[in-house]
């Protein structure tokens, strides 16, 4: 059942264009895809030269979320009070599967569908399934609409 | 006088977290909709179709006209479907559907002090260096 209430198709065309927008850049410029998850594990080790921009990139990510929260503060919701081991296993999780997996939803949901990357159409596939199949079985956190 | 260098990551980050903000993604309840069946928000799919729109029809673009070491990082890189490319996703899943954070949410709501986001970007940190310490 689509929840028609919830269900923000142009914010979400124009936020994904944006998106679309940056990740051109990214790839313009330096030929870089723009993933986050490769991006911030390279923060701490990798290459020097590459170190430099991945810390640009996120300072940018986080001035982003700065300007949000004070010219559109309904970005972000309220905290749902998520408890600690819901958090911190998913994070691990998060983390884990997104280097054993050479991306997520930016690397490969975004940037490697757009090239027509097997591997990122696969992945995407995955995540997306496996991600649904979670919901169902461990239901969603309440509040934070 | 030395240019900044970094110029053009800092306004890629900065467009990637307003576009994040704009399409309600930085709200992980919006996430846990979309990946919620029952009582589904298909919003995160309409972002999905936006980025990846746009993005394949700049790099089209870049491909055509940029320097040809640039251009060439364009075309998909090759690999095998493997054990570590499923495995991964899989776990990535996990946690994705369990909070409704992915790396780029999660990192452009840490301005805002939020707990939550904290935690699991702490955890996310801490998982990524396990991954790290056993390919080595």
């Amino acid at each position: 059942m689509i929840d028609s209430e919830a269900f923000t198709p142009l914010p979400a065309l124009v936020g994904g264009v944006l998106l679309g927008g940056a990740a051109a850049l990214l790839m313009a410029t330096r030929g870089r895809v723009a993933g986050i998850s490769g991006i911030v594990s390279g923060l701490f080790g990798g290459e020097a030269d590459e170190r430099r921009w991945q810390w640009c990139f996120v300072a940018g990510l986080w001035l982003g979320g700065l300007v949000l929260s004070f010219a559109y503060p309904t970005a972000f919701a309220e905290p749902r009070g998520t408890g600690w081991l819901r958090l911190v296993v998913a994070g691990l999780l998060v983390g884990y599967g997104t280097q054993l997996g050479s991306g997520c939803t930016s690397g490969h949901g975004v940037c490697g569908v757009a090239r027509g990357a097997p591997r990122s159409l696969v992945a995407t596939a995955v995540f997306v399934a496996v991600g649904m199949l979670t919901v169902a079985l461990f239901g969603v956190v309440e509040g934070g609409r | 006088m030395t240019r900044f260098r970094g110029l053009d990551a800092l306004l890629s980050g900065f467009v990637f977290a307003v576009g994040l903000g704009v399409a309600g993604m930085t709200r992980p309840a919006k996430v846990q909709a979309f990946l919620d069946v029952r009582a589904w928000d298909p919003s995160l799919a309409f972002v999905m179709a936006g980025a990846v729109g746009i993005t394949a029809l700049l790099y089209r673009v870049i491909r055509r006209h940029r320097r040809p070491e640039v251009a060439a990082r364009v075309a998909p890189r090759r690999g095998p479907i493997d054990r570590a490319l499923v495995l991964g996703a899989v776990l990535f899943g996990v946690g994705w559907g369990l909070v409704g954070y992915c790396p780029g949410p999660a990192m452009v709501s840490l301005p805002t002090l939020d707990r939550e986001a904290w935690v699991f970007v702490l955890a996310m940190l801490a998982g990524m260096f396990v991954a790290r310490q056993r390919r080595r």
